[in-house]
């Protein structure tokens, strides 16, 4: 086997055993919220990597999972797993009305991430104005232990849970990869005009793209709820979390299935590195991200998997 | 198969079709010639779709597809190919003719299966696994080619398939293109390369000047002064008359 699947497997096999070395603390918290990088990153690579519409909003669609989910528990007494549910779903539909919008007035590129962008931050600001929405403090789910809660006592749990939802996005990935749906997204990416000359809709085929990589950005913004309990704008909507779904696909590879895996374990590494180093400077990591941003670009556009790539040829 | 009539498009001052009428017969090869400027790349953008006509009517297999975007008037068997080659710059040349076969494949198997077949056809073969944009323009051409073919189109729009290859490549393409028409495929190609015009097209229409000058058999056509003038000048075809008088 070549060098990019092996290294994708070990490292998907290695993260499943670490709670069985690390059942708490530290270590096992750090690698949970890898895993969730991770899927934000899987999600934004759909869009981004295979479809080339690069966000710069997609906490738009995190915070929508993250949200509703807290808000249909604490504000209307739902049931954990059926507010997931129903947050997983307002993610997708988000993102398939948001791209609806945006991809039927052609916008492309920067024009793309800025607009996206904007969405973002509109709803960061509308959550933390409202009452409802927990205004400026954000939203706290009571605590309630018990798997019927979708809370567990035991941290592994939650950590297994998201692990096998970054399985999923793997299979996603390698899914599109073999269908029909990513063939013709990938060559709406390549060339717009030309898929069109052979029959394909371009905005219907971004519109689902942009409903896929919302559906499982919202998961994570689940995910992320469930573990920690609590929500804020900023945490949801932030603009931090829409570069963290971008920097690990773009870090680990573009357009691959394992690409947002490696990123992310990088961006966790260095992140860690940079706090036991530096201290909790506020902002630091994102300027350190930028950095490794700048330099994966200018000397391995490909990201991490492109090198791997490159030691198999 | 095809009717177009009255056809107009304009951008901005400039007029680049101003009333085209054509038909285009079932399973006939149709060639499309003019001056540079003549409006004929803009004529097979706006049948396909690509333009919307400021006003006039496309007919197709018996429907009206004015205003039709591109990707369903494709769906229904019309597919154009580019003058300007615009392949999937980074996938391989079998996925890019894939993503033709998709079109009535949903297997990705399947597709690249007909991918392959399609390639072999039209003399890609060695190439499959060669990213796109690594090809020469000959390769790419062909390409454009393979990928409308691998739709199962009823009929193709062909824009300058010959332009750029050699005396050797054009002849090696010009049974290709009559197997594609005799396996029941109308094919409507703008071209340059008057040796590909004159062993190939039944009949032949000229633009210039955003209008149908003249058509008729290609013999004929090519001896019609109008359309000589059209193509060397006003007063040409008299010109060259005169001088084999004298």
């Amino acid at each position: 086997m070549r060098w990019v699947p092996r290294a994708g497997i070990a490292v998907l096999l290695l993260a499943g055993m670490l709670p069985l070395a690390f059942p708490s603390g530290f270590v096992l918290t750090a690698a949970t919220l890898m895993l969730l990088t991770t899927i934000l990153g899987q999600s934004w690579n759909i869009l981004g990597g295979y479809g080339g519409q690069s966000s710069f909003g997609h906490a738009l669609f995190y915070g929508t999972g993250a949200f509703t989910t807290a808000l249909l528990q604490v504000r209307f007494g739902w049931n954990a797993w059926a507010a997931a549910a129903a947050a997983i779903v307002a993610g997708a539909l988000v993102g398939a009305v948001a791209g609806a919008l945006v991809f039927r007035q052609g916008l492309r590129g920067s024009y793309f991430a800025l607009v996206t962008l904007a969405f973002a931050e509109i709803a960061r600001v509308a959550v933390s104005s409202f009452d409802i929405t927990g205004g400026g403090f954000g939203l706290l789910v009571p605590l309630h232990r018990g798997a019927a809660a979708f809370q567990f006592a035991d941290p592994r749990v939650p950590y297994w849970i998201a692990w096998l939802v970054v399985l999923f996005g793997v299979m996603l990935a390698f899914g599109l990869e073999r269908s029909r749906f990513g063939a013709r997204l990938v060559a709406v990416r390549e060339n717009e005009d030309a898929a069109r000359a052979l029959g394909i809709a371009p905005v219907r085929v971004k519109t689902a793209a942009a409903a896929l990589s919302a559906g499982l950005a919202a998961t994570a913004g689940v995910l992320y709820l469930q573990i920690f309990l609590f929500i804020d704008a900023a945490n949801g909507f932030g603009v931090a979390v829409s570069v963290q779904a971008l920097l690990g696909p773009i870090l680990g590879g573009l357009a691959t299935p394992w690409g947002p895996l490696f990123g992310a374990l990088a961006l966790r590494v260095v992140a860690e590195l940079v706090h036991a180093v530096l201290g909790s400077l506020p902002g630091i990591d994102l300027a350190i991200f930028g950095v490794i941003l700048i330099l994966i670009l200018r000397f391995a556009p490909g990201g991490i998997a492109a090198i791997g790539a490159r030691r198999d040829a | 198969m095809l009717e177009v009539r009255n056809l107009h498009r304009r951008f901005g001052g400039v007029v680049a079709l101003a009333g085209v009428s054509l038909a285009v017969a079932e399973r006939s090869i149709t060639a499309l010639i003019g001056p540079n400027g003549a409006g004929k790349t803009t004529a097979f953008a706006t049948i396909a779709g690509f333009h919307h006509p400021d006003s006039g009517h496309v007919r197709f297999a018996g429907r009206d597809i004015t205003g039709w975007p591109p990707e369903r008037i494709a769906r229904l068997g019309l597919v154009r190919t580019f003058q300007i080659v615009q392949p999937f710059g980074g996938l391989s040349v079998r996925d890019n003719i894939a993503v033709g076969a998709h079109l009535h494949l949903a297997s990705r198997a399947e597709a690249r299966a007909e991918a392959e077949a399609v390639a072999h056809r039209l003399g890609l073969g060695a190439d499959l696994d060669k990213p796109a944009n690594a090809l020469p323009i000959a390769g790419r051409k062909r390409l454009e080619l393979a990928r409308a073919l691998a739709t199962r189109p009823r009929m193709l729009l062909l824009d300058e398939v010959m332009a750029g290859l050699n005396p050797g490549e054009v002849g090696a393409l010009l049974p290709t293109i009559r197997a594609i028409r005799d396996d029941g495929v109308t094919l409507l190609m703008i071209e340059h390369v008057m040796q590909a015009v004159a062993e190939l097209a039944e009949r032949c229409i000229v633009l210039a000047e955003g209008r149908v000058i003249a058509e008729g058999a290609v013999a004929d056509v090519a001896r019609d002064p109008i359309v000589v003038d059209a193509y060397l000048g006003e007063g040409a075809a008299s010109r060259l008359a005169g001088d084999h008088a004298a």
